[in-house]
């Protein structure tokens, strides 16, 4: 078997010890330090809401919030994490299901199709929203610019995230935080 | 009883499980499964001299690695010519794994299975094939050149050529007053969904029995298809579509070589077993389409009205053509739009070249045949100086003459026969929204300032709800649930909220209560599956009819139960309720109860169906001749051919005089599409499919060089639209409802991207007066079209 040596002496195939706090949860597993931290979420922490649009970082899919900022997790190795802490779409939404006001915003504006790249576009537009909390049109457009949808045709996409910066601004909520129980109802219909 | 559940903007139930990120996309499922990375061509056309496995077996977590010669004989076979026609005498398909010969880049060769795709690539990377490189056969003319063939035994690379004409074309064109003849072409693009392909099979040695889930538009086909190739029993076989990451046509293709592959390594290995596309295999080994190249004759009078159109084209089906002619069929109907034709010919040479096979992608050849029906128009108006509205209210079909058979032959063998529609109106609202009339001014206006603006338009029909059938089932479970299933399958089209409305509108209940399930053979065996927006006129009506039959056994039970005549009953608010008098009312879920007789009382609900709590007529039995137990009813809609929607778009872009850039602003779509079950959701389709046209007219290309490599193979090359790239889209309906079903439902999946191409190249060439004949354009292609006009004048 050929063997990648690296300078630290770790080899491509060894398995190494990655601990990460994962929507307020403290997870670790044994992996190779080559391993993408998509695929360590997806795959060994089961957590399959990052999805995996194109793996060389253009699609967006695979955003997640890394200390608050969002990042591309299929462009990032699951060692370079250690002892950091991780959002996943998975933690946005209250305990008891009551969505996200993101993504609450993107239910009411049509603003997902087949849902694959729904939680790149909901967790980038938190990352946005924590940046740029009063932000115009033009900005929205911006600051979703960073992820591919194959579906939508971007309208409710933007639509969503004009509503939700509104509602997080009067809110004065921090758009990275989980939803408390009972701050949103699940599966609320708006009149249209 | 509430307002009407059909036509309201509800929002979809499918969205807070997506929201979360609890979808189940098939690569989040079989997590222990190996994975399999499939060893592909990286040449257009070359003979394997040899396959050598080099170290490859050494590599850590390697399970097993199979190349042709591995296979049982029945997976040897070609893959099925999915759609045979009578016209298509060449025709060839792939092999699961190539035989000795690859004709396109991303070609199978070989499959490694291991324990995960790390050690998967690993393992393939190690593999040594030796080939021996032919030339490449790329672009459709080279083809026709026939100098070198893709497939030996096929030298003129033509597998097909068709020919259907009504009136007499050539003899029209040539008596009319003028005549033109130019040339169009489409370039190759790909339906490119966000989620690629993949597929996962679970054999249960204990059952024998196997479940395969795949990224499927066809799960009853694929089902079928790999028990054929494995020697099963449908009975043994059960394939689920799951929640899919985007379709547009690609994934009606099947079976892919891994969805055969796949689960005959996991019956062979008694372990799962999962392959999870990557995109640059997307890119290269999921079909494309699109390519066709048009030589057009017209003839036509002082008005512009069209006389005689004869259009000779060739589509590039690229390597092998699973799909038959469906694509170049369509181009060669559909291309005909709202206008009246009466004499028109058309012929096709469908041409093998070394590039990935070509399947539908939403549109499916009409965006071809509409852009050169457009075009045509739009340069009769020029060379009468009309005004191309005009020119096109001229040549329309009106809505008198409706229904109108044209006498050709449409994709399903059936008769190209538009069922409704109203041209002359779709158009008076389109000039409406975009404000036509008013575009000279502002057109003067931008020119004052050294702008160069634009408008164009474009209009097209498009034949939906294609058969054979499609079916429903509806079930009142004693809980009060009500279970709703058909066989196609989903890819973001809310359907399950869609045919929740139609199962709940009819039968009174609350929009919640019912449960929509798609693409799952365990629950509905029979379907045809999900593409030519066919789901809400096909599947839509079989569950309204199902539903219906529900309803009918509802009263039938409740009338006797209450002892009303069934007339005089209806139902509501989840209940069988006496017209005029709501209090007198059953609910529906104990007519759920009651319409299974039970021995057993295994909870209080179920006492009132025992045999001595509600003993009947003792003289008859207790299942009704006739009758069977369950509320429940399965029904099938099979139209006798398809039916039409239609609409138009008009675009006004800015082109930029320097960089030639193309900045598109006011975008406006008409649709008809008949009974809209769910406007939010037809709208959404409309917006996704508005973008799709976009990207297809201004940046996305498969751009193969001469020796058949793809150059752009990812996303940082091939340019799909953000959301900086797409325009705002003001949408007017226009409701006409289909003659031929139940619910007058006409499809909207694919309308929105039909006549983008069309459109903006006419904005374009209305903006800088240079002919616009091929798509797309990227600003350099316009900016030495540019040079080229004003050095030639
Ligand atoms: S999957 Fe990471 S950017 Fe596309
Ligand atoms: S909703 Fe399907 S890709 Fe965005």
């Amino acid at each position: 078997m050929t063997t990648n040596a690296t300078a630290t002496g770790i080899d491509a195939h060894d398995r190494v010890e990655v601990t990460v706090t994962v929507n307020g949860v403290p997870r670790s597993s044994q992996v190779q330090p080559r391993r993408l931290l998509s695929d360590f979420l997806r795959h060994d922490l089961r957590l399959t809401g990052t999805h995996v649009g194109c793996e060389h970082g253009v699609c967006g899919a695979c955003t997640v919030l890394l200390d608050g900022a969002p990042v591309r997790s299929c462009l990032t190795f699951a060692v370079s994490v250690d002892g950091h802490e991780l959002t996943t779409i998975e933690g946005l939404a209250a305990a008891d299901g009551g969505l996200h006001p993101v993504q609450q915003a993107f239910r009411d504006h049509h603003g997902l199709q087949c849902g694959f790249c729904t939680p790149g576009f909901v967790v980038s537009a938190c990352g946005f929203l924590a940046e740029h909390p009063d932000p115009d049109d033009e900005q929205i457009r911006e600051g979703m610019a960073g992820n591919l949808c194959r579906c939508t045709g971007y309208t409710g996409i933007l639509g969503a995230v004009r509503q939700a910066a509104d509602e997080l601004r009067a809110t004065g909520d921090d758009p990275r935080q989980r939803t408390r129980d009972g701050a949103t109802a699940s599966g609320e219909e708006v009149s249209s | 009883m509430t307002t009407s559940l059909l036509g309201a903007p509800v929002a979809r139930s499918e969205d807070p499980r997506l929201l979360r990120g609890e979808g189940r996309f098939v690569d989040d499922l079989g997590h222990d499964a190996f994975e399999v990375a499939v060893v592909r061509s990286p040449h257009a056309h070359a003979r394997i001299v040899d396959i050598d496995l080099g170290d490859a077996l050494e590599v850590d977590g390697l399970i097993s690695v199979y190349t042709f010669d591995d296979l049982p004989e029945r997976l040897r076979e070609p893959l099925p010519l999915l759609i045979p026609h009578p016209s298509l005498t060449a025709g060839r398909t792939q092999h699961v794994l190539a035989d000795g010969e690859v004709n396109h880049v991303g070609e199978a060769v070989a499959l490694v299975v291991a324990e995960d795709r790390y050690a998967a690539e690993d393992a393939a990377e190690r593999i040594m094939v030796d080939y021996d490189p032919l030339p490449a056969v790329v672009g459709p003319e080279r083809a026709l050149q026939a100098d070198q063939a893709v497939h030996d035994d096929i030298a003129d690379n033509v597998a097909a050529h068709l020919e259907q004409e009504i009136g007499d074309a050539r003899a029209a064109i040539a008596d009319a007053a003028h005549r033109l003849s130019f040339r169009l072409d489409i370039e190759r693009s790909a339906s490119t969904p966000m989620e690629t392909r993949g597929t996962y099979a679970r054999w249960d040695a204990d059952d024998q029995r196997l479940r395969l889930y795949s990224s499927t538009q066809a799960p009853t086909s694929v089902r079928a298809a790999v028990a054929a190739y494995l020697g099963l029993d449908l009975a043994q076989v059960e394939c689920i579509a799951p929640d899919i990451g985007g379709g547009f046509g690609v994934k009606i293709m099947h079976p892919w070589p891994e969805e055969i592959l796949v689960p005959w390594v996991a019956r062979e290995l008694g372990h799962d077993v999962k392959f999870t596309e990557d995109r640059r295999e997307h890119f290269v080994s999921a079909n494309h389409e699109r390519a066709q190249v048009h030589q057009v004759e017209v003839g036509f009078d002082d008005e512009g009205r069209v006389l005689g159109l004869d259009v000779e084209f060739v589509h590039d089906h690229g390597a092998y053509i699973p799909y038959g002619l469906i694509v170049p069929i369509i181009t060669s109907t559909q291309l005909i739009g709202p206008y009246k034709l009466e004499n028109y010919r058309v012929t096709f040479d469908s041409v093998y070249t070394n590039t990935t096979p070509v399947t539908p992608y939403r549109g499916a050849g009409r965006p071809q045949g509409c852009f050169v029906m457009e075009r045509t128009i739009d340069r009769i108006a020029a060379h009468l100086g009309r005004d191309r509205t005009e020119v096109r209210a001229a040549n329309f079909l009106q809505p008198e003459e409706l229904p109108y058979d044209f006498g050709l032959v449409f994709q399903d063998g059936r008769a190209y026969r538009y069922d409704s529609g109203d041209f002359p109106g779709s158009l008076s609202k389109l000039k409406e929204l975009i404000d036509w009339d008013g575009f000279a001014a502002r057109k003067a206006a931008a020119a004052a300032e050294g702008r160069l603006l634009g408008i164009g338009l474009a209009a097209y029909v498009e034949g939906t709800g294609v058969g054979p059938y499609e079916g429903g089932h509806v079930l009142v479970e004693p809980n009060g649930s009500v279970q709703v299933s058909t066989g196609l399958s989903s890819q973001g089209q809310g359907h399950q909220t869609a045919f929740a409305q139609i199962a709940a509108e009819e039968l009174g209940v609350d929009l919640a209560d019912v449960k929509v399930v798609t693409g799952d053979t365990r629950r509905f065996p029979y379907a045809v599956g999900t593409f030519a927006s066919r789901a809400a006129v096909m599947s839509g009506n079989a569950i309204h009819l199902a539903a219906r039959k529900v309803r009918e056994k509802a009263l039938r039970i409740a009338s006797e139960a209450l002892e009303v005549d069934a007339e005089d009953l209806e139902l509501a608010d989840g209940k069988v309720r006496v017209k005029g008098s709501p209090d007198t009312s059953i609910d529906l879920n104990v007519v759920a109860t009651m319409s299974n007789p039970l021995r057993y009382a295994f909870d209080e609900a179920a006492r009132i169906a025992t045999q001595f709590t509600q003993p009947g007529d003792p003289n008859a039995p207790p299942v009704a001749e006739g009758e069977a137990p369950g509320l429940e009813a399965t029904d099938y809609y099979s139209p006798i051919h398809s039916t039409f929607a239609n609409g138009m778009h008009a675009v006004e872009v800015e082109v930029d005089p320097d960089t030639s850039d193309v900045r598109i602003g006011r975008y406006a779509v008409v649709h008809d599409c008949g009974t809209l079950v769910n406007p939010r959701i037809v709208e959404g389709q409309i917006f996704g499919g508005v973008a799709q046209g976009v990207g297809g007219a201004l940046y996305e290309r498969m751009a193969y060089d001469e020796h058949g490599q793809l150059q752009n193979a990812s996303f940082m090359d091939f340019l799909m639209p953000y959301a900086t790239e797409v325009p705002r889209v003001d949408v007017d309906h226009l409701e006409t409802p289909s003659p031929l079903n139940p619910l007058g439902i006409k499809g909207a999946g694919e309308a929105g991207v039909i006549p983008g191409a069309a459109a903006i190249a006419a904005a374009i060439e209305d903006a800088t007066g240079v002919v616009i004949d091929a798509m797309p354009i990227s600003p350099s292609q316009l900016h030495a079209r540019r040079l080229d006009a004003a050095s030639t004048t």
